[in-house]
């Protein structure tokens, strides 16, 4: 009895806090064991969010142009935002409560807040010093049982620029591109916490890193070990999905008896629970990546950086893969070299989900000022994209490839209230985030320097509380 | 009319052609020197020289006319610190010329024979409307890392306007390690070479004297003997607002050095020092982030503070990308513009950030005589664009380069074009070019 209470508490916050898990929280099996050897248990979500919305405030916006991050647009529009979610999006029309805080937004615009699908904040902080060196366990060319999670620094004062600078409100943080399976990825909550399972994302399922290309090579071909070649990542990559498959076999049958942490994050992937996170430039190994994912039984959600998606965009549309690109990124490796800045209007142009993503401390300060670069390209092409429409690139689109798509991502009515107030129309260089607010709670607001995040590291240093 | 228009046409799509006179007609007009757009200006060209800019600027007869048909015309943007031309893709150390860590020589290496005007980033950087650049080498196995250039972004073979036209060393903690792993190590080592080449230059053959102990070679101590003297600006990465502040005091033993600062994420700290030891100042703008110990009090606002102090502030990129993305100048001088917007926040306004991108660079290292504005007598480096050239997205849609007008044709148009329709025809898409 209190072994079925217990399990069934288990289960519940599981369900809560690990959305995707379809097993719930404890996973066993109950057939044909050996007496002797009873089926592992475990917690599918150990570290779970803690993360709970600040206090909010009933909140009007009026007077302001809406893009709703499904490429809807609202002139003169109103939003209500009540109990940290959206409560209501309209035109002037719209019936607005009388007992809110309302904000006017004359000559202002409203989106979601920006989802950048690629960070590395926190495990990659700054200070960027070795000590803070966190981002790649490159011991190994496949290290599937490291989570990004247990590496993020909460302190890493990238976080407050990102919200600040780039009204990003949700981030996934990923490990890096040393390993071929370089870990899970986790998303979170673009808030200021103590803790990392402060910062979690609540019901977001995990990700896994993985990467094509030329730095495992490089990175275990410099070790003297395998791979060396892209041949040898595609023979690694196989023999380590042949190890999950079986291993995912017998944990069906019930058949297994002791933990292992790296099959257990594949097996997740083959079960489809966990989101694939592929870091891969080139369009040839893109390709085949996908036959890859067919021959083994699992999705590949996003193709990251990207350079070359242009070259494949009808494969990635008719797959259902996204690609996470940089505007105009080229040159720095041989597999970057054939970026154009086309390349993010083509494969919204060819039906495939496209994403603006910024893989840099820098530039997830300014993912709206990426978009307009590539939505100007595109429109020097002649295509007719919509300010609107370009937005899908940086909320909507991102959230359904996390996974999170049905919580967050666009202003619709029950979607939780993260939002930015933009200063003008927020593909202007000239524009900045006025006020932010995530789960309705307002984290930043430019009018008021109490409202401007500070964290430990930066306490009691030169210019701290300073605008950034 | 027929003619201008034609003309105007040939200038856009055009191969490199060797007419060196043109005058652009109806332009929203900017100078760069930090004056205010003029409307319906007018641009002169004649024999690859601007002749006159302005309001109410006759056109001589016979001469090449461009109708700007109203959209804004500029100054070429000149990368205030960059490594044009230095490298094609990072990674590939072939093709990599930026830095000479195990060379034996250092103040002496001259970057002049390493350009690649040929390379694709050249191209890239001039359809974005770049067409000079202060480029500095990146580091040598000593302390100095050598003598940079300005150039030019021309389609032609010979992109050197001024070889050895400035001298480059990084202080803070890049320096430190390079000199022995401390400041007191970096501060001494940099004295001592001074004095070796100062020592060199009044009898030569104390160097030969030293034999095997000596700090530098021969090369390296002419090079320094043209720091010492002024000849050569010295720039000097440094971002700790201490660092910056012993760097000025350089100028009590060698007054003659002509320092301009490198990055100087912490300038603002001590932006008064800096004006009143009037040095210039080349900033990475946007930098923000405390990424190491000596940038700490980074911040977006530093341009503007330093601005506002008296300093001469260039807005470059080299933080993120220093060869290939030239073209973020404009972006980067435009979010300047924004930071006007938000309370508490420094920054520029438009025409002082243009200026940042243009002539501001171009008197940091002693040229703006003959660079950077399109006041009389400077080269012909003119830029018509399709916007408002510090907004996000806007191209040129011509530029000229001493007069020529210049391919816009990039290596990446060529792709974008060849996979307009992903999908493979009658034949593999090697056949489509």
């Amino acid at each position: 009895m209190i072994r079925g209470v217990k399990a069934g508490l288990l289960a519940a916050v599981s369900l809560a806090f690990a959305g995707c898990t379809a097993n719930g929280g404890e996973v066993e099996t109950a057939s044909s064991k050996p007496a002797a050897e009873k089926p592992v248990k475990f917690n599918k979500d150990p570290y779970p969010s803690t993360y709970k919305g600040y206090p909010t405030r009933l909140t009007v916006v009026r007077n302001v142009t809406i893009f709703d991050g499904e490429g809807g647009r609202i002139d003169n529009g109103s939003i209500v935002l009540s109990s940290g979610k959206v409560l209501s999006v309209g035109g002037p029309d719209m019936e607005l409560p009388t007992d809110a805080d309302v904000v006017d937004g004359t000559g202002k615009f409203l989106t979601p807040g920006v989802i950048d699908i690629h960070s590395h904040l926190g495990d990659y902080p700054s200070p960027s010093v070795e000590a803070h060196s966190d981002g790649n366990e490159a011991t190994s060319p496949t290290t599937p049982e490291v989570w990004s999670e247990h590496s993020v620094w909460p302190q890493d004062p990238g976080f407050s620029r990102a919200l600040a600078n780039g009204g990003v409100t949700s981030l996934q943080i990923l490990p890096g591109s040393a390993n071929l399976m370089g870990g899970r990825s986790i998303t979170l909550k673009n808030v200021p916490s103590r803790t990392v399972q402060g910062m979690k994302f609540p019901g977001a399922p995990y990700g896994l890193k993985m990467a094509c290309g030329e730095n495992p090579k490089r990175v275990y071909g410099s070790k003297g070990r395998m791979p060396s070649t892209r041949m040898g990542n595609f023979a690694v990559n196989r023999a380590t999905w042949q190890k999950a498959a079986a291993y995912k076999k017998k944990m069906d049958e019930g058949k297994v008896v002791d933990r292992d942490l790296a099959m257990e994050t594949l097996a997740g992937v083959l079960s489809g629970e966990i989101l694939v996170h592929n870091h891969c430039y080139r369009a040839d190994e893109m390709a085949l990546v996908i036959d890859m994912s067919k021959e083994f039984g699992y999705k590949v959600s996003t193709f990251h950086h990207a350079v070359e998606s242009y070259k494949i965009a009808d494969i990635l549309a008719k797959e259902g893969i996204c690609s996470a690109m940089w505007a105009d990124w080229w040159g720095f490796k041989m597999e970057a070299y054939d970026s154009v800045p086309e390349n993010i209007p083509l494969v919204y142009k060819a039906g495939a989900c496209t994403i603006v993503h910024s893989d840099d401390a820098n530039q997830i300060q300014r993912l709206n000022q990426e978009a307009a670069k590539a939505l100007a390209s595109g429109r020097r092409m002649g295509m007719q994209i919509s300010d609107e429409q370009a937005w899908t690139w940086l909320s909507y689109n991102p959230a359904k490839a996390l996974g999170i798509g049905d919580k967050t991502g666009s202003l619709k009515p029950s979607k939780m209230a993260d939002v930015v107030l933009w200063n003008g129309n927020p593909f202007s260089a000239y524009t900045r985030p006025e006020k932010v607010w995530i789960d309705g709670a307002m984290m930043y607001d430019a009018m008021n320097p109490k409202l401007r995040p500070v964290s430990d590291f930066e306490l009691g240093q030169p210019g701290e509380g300073d605008v950034k | 009319m027929m003619r201008a228009l034609l003309l105007s046409a040939a200038a856009l799509i055009a191969a490199p052609v060797a007419a060196q006179d043109v005058a652009i007609t109806n332009a929203k007009l900017v100078i760069g020197d930090g004056s205010a757009p003029i409307e319906g200006g007018t641009v002169v060209v004649r024999g690859g020289k601007v002749v006159a800019a302005g309001a109410g600027v006759a056109v001589p007869a016979g001469i090449e006319r461009v109708d700007a048909g109203g959209r804004w015309v500029t100054p070429g943007i000149v990368a205030a610190f960059s490594r044009v031309g230095l490298t094609e893709v990072d990674a590939v150390s072939g093709t990599n010329d930026r830095s000479a860590n195990k060379s034996r020589f250092s103040a002496g290496l001259d970057i002049a024979p390493a350009l690649n005007p040929m390379g694709s980033p050249i191209a890239v950087n001039r359809a974005n409307g770049v067409t000079r650049a202060i480029v500095a080498p990146g580091s040598s196995g000593n302390l100095f890392a050598g003598q940079g250039a300005v150039v030019d972004l021309a389609d032609d073979n010979d992109m050197v306007t001024k070889p050895r036209a400035l001298q480059y060393v990084a202080f803070g903690e890049d320096g430190s390690a390079k000199a022995g792993g401390s400041r007191a190590a970096l501060f001494l080592l940099f004295r001592e070479q001074l004095l070796a080449a100062r020592s060199y230059a009044r009898n030569p053959a104390t160097l030969a004297e030293w034999g095997s102990d000596a700090l530098i070679q021969r090369a390296d101590a002419d090079a320094l003997v043209r720091v010492i003297d002024g000849t050569t600006p010295l720039f000097v990465r440094v971002d700790r607002a201490t660092d910056i502040l012993n760097v000025l005091k350089l100028k009590t033993e060698f007054p003659a050095l002509k320092l301009v600062l490198v990055g100087a994420t912490e300038g603002w700290l001590v932006a008064n020092d800096i004006a009143a030891a009037r040095v210039p100042v080349l900033v990475s703008p946007l930098t923000d982030l405390p990424g190491s110990f000596e940038q700490l009090g980074a911040t977006q606002s530093n341009a503007g503070r330093l601005f506002a102090a008296g300093v001469p502030v260039s807005v470059g990129v080299f933080d993120d990308d220093d060869a290939h993305k030239m073209g973020y100048a404009t972006q980067y001088a435009g979010n300047l513009v924004g930071l006007t917007r938000l309370p508490g926040a420094s920054g520029l306004n438009w025409d002082q950030a243009f200026a940042s991108i243009s002539s501001v660079p171009a008197r940091a290292v002693g040229m703006d005589a003959s660079i950077g504005s399109l006041r009389a007598g400077r080269v012909g480096d003119v830029v018509i664009w399709d916007n408002d050239p510090l907004e996000l997205g806007s191209r040129p849609t011509a530029v000229w380069i001493d007069g020529k007008a210049q391919s816009l044709v990039t290596r990446q148009d060529r792709l974008r074009d060849r996979y307009l329709t992903p999908q493979e025809g009658n034949l593999p898409k090697a056949y489509d070019r």
